[in-house]
């Protein structure tokens, strides 16, 4: 019983709100969303704060629900779509960590997608969020090739990842989006 | 013809479309994973409204939270009202947004960059 402790204090020292490990459904999405909701109004937060970490974490979350469906899984076991969701909060910063496997073969263009948004300033985010907003073609699945710019725009902060090879054809993908604290 | 009115749930926004006074408004929060669903009956609403428009159409966006679903969703039917306004209406959009909420007054001016239609930029206390 003692793991269960070391779970504990590991959420404890990591300051995380929230967390939810398995398969990400709509139902599950607007369960968490309803928690954190109350979560944020009970610490009493900001409203512009508030607003910013709920609508990040709704990106977050319905790229992990697209995702399961996506050609990036498709060779990946039912085990193996489940995800990790972590929201935590520090004094300055609120943090949301997501973590999901994916085949190894989509890896390059997800990282080309990442480094690009990551190499925009303000200015030219806002830019590149206007063209493919107008330009860009909606899926069947509705997902408009805009969460990233969106979550990268609204954060003010670069997206920090990481992939990790599990098998040959399978990588774990994790992504930590930053909220600094406004004033 | 026969007025839209939906009401709101956890994930989807409040909708009014009066065709009798030419008023169009949605309003709380526009966040389903798949919003094409959701906003196909208020574009085949706009098409039967555009056959016979009042001669001011008013839409007032009062959205507290939208995704990047919606946003395309949310263009799309600018882009229709657009089309409208060259006929026999004068379209004009009143974008609410809450104090100090600057994300939701950028998204407004990112539409306003877009579209072209008359956006009025309207802040609140709350939505």
């Amino acid at each position: 019983m003692s793991q269960v402790y070391d779970i504990y204090k590991k959420l404890e020292e990591r300051n995380v709100l929230l967390s939810f490990k398995g398969m990400v459904t709509s139902e599950l999405l607007t369960t968490i969303l309803q928690i954190m909701e109350s979560k944020l109004e009970h610490i009493d937060e900001k409203p512009k704060t508030r607003k910013k970490v709920f609508n990040i974490l709704v990106e977050c979350l319905q790229n992990l629900y697209h995702h399961i469906d996506s050609d990036s899984t498709k060779n990946i076991s039912k085990e193996e779509r489940s995800a990790l969701l972590m929201i935590a909060k520090t004094p300055t910063h609120y943090l949301i960590t997501t973590g999901n496997y994916m085949e190894s073969d989509q890896v390059s263009a997800l990282k080309d997608k990442l480094d690009l948004v990551n190499s925009m300033n303000k200015d030219e985010l806002k830019t590149y969020y206007k063209k493919v907003l107008n330009e860009g073609q909606m899926s069947e699945k509705g997902t408009a090739g805009l969460g990233m710019i969106d979550i990268a725009r609204k954060s003010g902060e670069k997206l920090d990842y990481n992939f990790l090879d599990v098998k040959e054809t399978t990588t774990f993908f994790s992504l930590a989006v930053s909220i600094p604290e406004t004033n | 013809m026969e007025n839209l009115n939906l009401d709101g749930s956890a994930k989807t926004p409040t909708v009014k479309f009066d065709a009798a006074n030419g008023v169009l408004e949605l309003k709380g929060r526009s966040i389903p994973e798949n919003s094409i669903e959701f906003y196909k009956p208020l574009n085949d609403w706009i098409d039967a409204y555009a056959t016979g428009p009042q001669p001011n159409t008013i839409v007032d966006i009062k959205l507290e939270y939208f995704n990047t679903s919606s946003s395309k969703c949310i263009l799309d039917l600018f882009k229709q009202l657009e089309k409208l306004n060259s006929g026999n209406t004068e379209v004009k959009i009143n974008w609410y947004f809450e104090e100090d909420d600057e994300d939701m007054e950028e998204a407004g001016e990112d539409y306003q960059a877009i579209i072209d239609l008359p956006f009025k930029m309207i802040e609140v206390e709350e939505i």
